[in-house]
């Protein structure tokens, strides 16, 4: 099953190699990594997403804390409700006949054109992993030239804070 | 602010000692900027509390922080990177240095130093080839869990990335071998990076942390203060296990039939062994432990069933097999011990004491987890025991069948040999070893057959007398072990059980030994062979001996002779007694080697992947 991991670590040089480094020598599943300040400048904030039976996650968040420079792991998938995000930057070709439709479907999905050449759009698109999958499903045939997604974040809805 | 300085009012420490302050307020060379007219009027000390800083060289605080670890003796190998730190040590002069001849060396040193006191063992290399050297005693250290510090030097800051001479990125080659480390940047961090290293190295689950130390940061100078006590809000091991999950372990006790108490390292680490005693024998359950947990229980207890797992004695794996309810005592569930995890121990229920908790659930289901550390929590479990009130008879008689049970397979297949009267028989090189040095030995081993015939044929009565490699399995480990260990104990005996081929992976430490006139005696089971390797081609690759037939091998009496130590050789059964005896009693480092029945292999054996019951026997 999947599991987002939310992770307060020292921000010291080295930790991000350090959890990298248990992934793969330990032979863990990660799916998407995110690193970021928070207000505290002695800690930066990762959420991540991995894979596994309950005693791989299990085991994958022991092994998180076990790390010296780890000073929080919370379960976020755990914890009950939650919210999750992901953002894409998606530049499609963006043609006499299919710019409207591109307009047209950014509408329906909320999403925002943040750049414009004379041959492509850049769309923003921000939500659940099921709705950019969505959006680049759709975007697809009309051709898409480049794609950068950001990882998911997540957060408790009330329970637990980190 | 400066805690040295609180000791020592109207004195403020320099870099070239104490300067005593006649008048503190015409002074300004140490920066006294923000002075102002009406702190004439504070108290002197007070005054001094806030404001003096004493400056410090980085290396004079390298020896200064270990001087307030205790540290009494380091192992290491200079360089250009690290030759500040040992002119520091040596105008210090208080700490022992010993000059090791190759830094694997070094950290083995180190390691068998701390496995041998229980202190943190200490060592120092240069940058480059000094610190990679070191990292398979580092690998070995962290895979055994043993407190040590290794200290590297570095090139200068303003180099590190740019491929400088004698530049390697140490922190990250040891990222994953090593409990923590830290390079350091910043003068201002060192003394807290080395107060934290310490700290880290030997609380909770003990392990190696490197500190990489650039050359200029040697020399740098700052404040330096050294607290007594350090807290690190990200690394907080529990160490007093929960009274709750003593109390549910308690009771699977009362309902089990067929228990077994599982030792392990962790028991050794913690020091536990008097209480695993008393647990064993207030509740009359049989012990058997792994390979690290010799000595944990004593080896010639009636209850002590022998070494668990792939070389371990018949009696424990079928006793195991068949429990009901195994106690994990500092015992990390390694695939040696457990075989085929599917086929381990079907019928029982499983209560861990750890102190790790990633140990715990890792490679097999557990239904009562207890993090802590071992010792704490079986005076909590004895405690409830008693406090249970059950008469020690009851327990007895309720296990009696059980004991019944395991006195049959011991019967059955004993720990054995085939004696010859022709040829030298490792064990009975072991076995005669035993019988004269009984107790009073460190014993450090090789690794492979000469490793095994050591676990199973030496009986280990108290802990920290076995240092051997057992997670890494290290050939040319047990010399520079023997080394630590010694430079430890002076006044023990500290013997290094060897195989033919181990030996020469260290065997440069010969003259790091004699230098330091140590009296290490070394048996060298002389087989001719890479012993163990060859026996899985005896038996699993149709007896195809390739690369383990050893054509040539040096003559290690003329090796003991070049190196001013004493030589000797049994080729004969009964030259053995002799041999031992005269090597045992003659001062000074004594090389002994044996010539052995060349295919003797080691007995039972569990084949890598099977059933723990599926055992080769003699
Ligand atoms: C050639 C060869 C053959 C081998 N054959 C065998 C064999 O037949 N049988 C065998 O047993 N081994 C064998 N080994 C060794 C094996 O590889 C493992 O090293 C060994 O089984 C591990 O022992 P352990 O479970 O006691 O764990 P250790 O590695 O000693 O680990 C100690 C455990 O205790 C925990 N701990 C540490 N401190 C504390 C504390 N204060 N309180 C609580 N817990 C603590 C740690 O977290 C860890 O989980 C062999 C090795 C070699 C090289
Ligand atoms: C550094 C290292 N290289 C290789 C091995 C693999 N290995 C395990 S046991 C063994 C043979 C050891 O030979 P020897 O020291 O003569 O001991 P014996 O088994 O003959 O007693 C080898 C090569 C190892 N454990 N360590
Ligand atoms: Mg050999």
């Amino acid at each position: 099953m999947k599991h987002t991991l939310s992770v307060l670590v020292e921000n010291n040089p080295g930790a991000l190699s350090r959890i990298a480094g248990l992934f793969s020598g330990r032979g863990f599943n990660i799916e998407s990594l995110c690193v970021a300040a928070t207000l505290d400048p002695t800690l930066s904030h990762m959420t991540l997403t991995t894979s596994g039976d309950d005693l791989i996650i299990e085991q994958i968040i022991k092994q998180l804390n076990r790390l010296v420079d780890v000073y929080k792991v919370v379960d976020v998938t755990e914890e009950g409700a939650y919210v999750e995000r992901e953002m894409a930057l998606i530049k499609a070709k963006a043609e006499a006949e299919t710019r409207a439709e591109i307009l047209r479907m950014c509408d329906i999905f909320r999403c925002k054109v943040v750049d414009v050449s004379p041959k492509t759009y850049t769309v923003e698109v921000t939500g659940p992993k099921t709705k950019i999958d969505a959006v680049i499903e759709l975007l697809k045939p009309i051709g898409i030239k480049e794609i950068a997604k950001t990882g998911v974040i997540a957060m408790s809805r009330e329970k637990k804070s980190l | 602010m400066g805690a040295a300085l609180h000791k020592y009012p109207g004195r403020r420490l320099t870099d070239s000692g104490f300067l005593t302050l006649t008048d503190p307020w015409k002074e300004n060379d140490f920066g006294l900027t923000s002075f102002r007219q009406k702190d004439r009027f504070r108290d002197f000390h007070q005054y001094f509390e806030v404001t003096i800083m004493a400056k410090m060289a980085g290396k004079q605080m390298f020896v200064e922080a270990l001087k307030r670890e205790g540290v009494e003796v380091i192992f290491g190998y200079p360089g250009g990177a690290i030759i500040d730190l040992y002119d520091a040590l040596d105008q210090d002069g208080t700490i022992k240095h010993v000059l090791v001849r190759h830094e694997q060396g070094a950290a083995h040193a180190a390691d068998g130093y701390a496995r041998a006191s229980g202190r943190v063992g200490v060592c120092l290399a240069t940058s480059g080839p000094g610190a990679t050297n070191t990292v398979t005693g580092i690998a070995t250290a962290y895979m055994d869990s043993v407190p040590m510090v290794v200290f590297t030097g570095q090139v200068p800051t303003a180099l590190i990335g740019n491929d400088a001479f004698q530049e390697v990125d140490i922190v990250g080659i040891t990222r994953p071998c090593t409990k923590h480390n830290y390079l350091v940047k910043d003068i201002k961090d060192l003394p807290r990076v080395i107060k934290a290293a310490f700290y880290i190295a030997r609380t909770g689950r003990p392990g190696p942390v490197l500190v990489d130390i650039p050359k200029d940061i040697q020399n740098a100078k700052a404040e330096f203060t050294y607290d007594e006590e350090i807290k690190l809000r990200s690394y907080e091991p529990v160490l007093d296990p929960h009274i709750k999950q003593i109390e549910k372990a308690y009771q699977l006790f009362e309902h089990c039939k067929r228990p077994i108490l599982y030792v392990g390292g962790g028991a050794v680490i913690s020091g536990a062994h008097e209480e695993v005693r008393e647990l064993a024998e207030l509740i009359h359950a049989p012990v058997a432990t792994t390979l690290m947990g010799l000595g944990a229980f004593p080896g010639t207890h009636p209850m002590n069933i022998g070494m668990l797992g792939m070389h371990g004695t018949y009696c424990a794996n079928m006793t195991m097999a068949n429990s009901d309810l195994i106690l994990a005592i500092g015992a990390r569930f390694d695939d040696r011990v457990t075989g085929k995890v599917d086929a381990f121990a079907p019928h029982a229920k499983i209560i861990h004491i750890d102190v790790d908790p990633t140990s715990i659930q890792k490679n097999v289901k557990v239904d009562i987890p207890i993090v802590g550390d071992c010792r704490k929590a079986l005076q909590k479990l004895i405690k409830v025991i008693t406090d249970n009130g059950r008469p020690a008879e009851t327990w007895k008689e309720r296990f009696s069948p059980w004991w019944e049970q395991i006195a049959a397979w011991e019967k059955r297949h004993p720990l054995g040999y085939k004696k010859d009267p022709n040829v030298i028989k490792p064990q009975y090189v072991i076995e005669t070893l035993y019988g004269m040095t009984k107790g009073r030995a460190i014993i450090t081993t090789e690794v492979g057959q000469n490793q095994m015939w050591t676990a199973q044929f030496y009986k280990f009565d108290s802990p920290r007398s076995i240092l051997t490699s057992g997670g890494l399995g290290t050939m040319g480990y047990g010399l520079p072990a023997a080394i630590g260990a010694q430079m430890a104990f002076p006044d023990r005996l500290v013997i290094d059980i060897a195989g033919d081929g181990s030996i020469q992976m260290n065997i440069q430490e010969l003259a790091t030994a004699m230098e330091q006139r140590l009296p290490i005696k070394i048996v060298i089971l002389n087989n001719q062979f890479l012993g163990m390797v060859r026996q899985w081609q005896e038996l699993f690759y149709d007896r195809r001996y390739v690369a383990t037939d050893f054509t040539f091998t040096p003559d290690f009496v003329k090796i003991a002779d070049a190196y001013s130590a004493t030589g000797l050789r049994a080729t004969r059964p009964d030259e053995v007694e002799d041999v031992l005896k005269k090597g045992l009693d003659t001062p000074g480092l004594v090389i002994m080697e044996f010539a052995i029945a060349r295919e003797e292999g080691v007995f039972p054996m569990v084949p890598a992947g099977k059933a723990t019951t599926e055992m080769l026997l003699v």
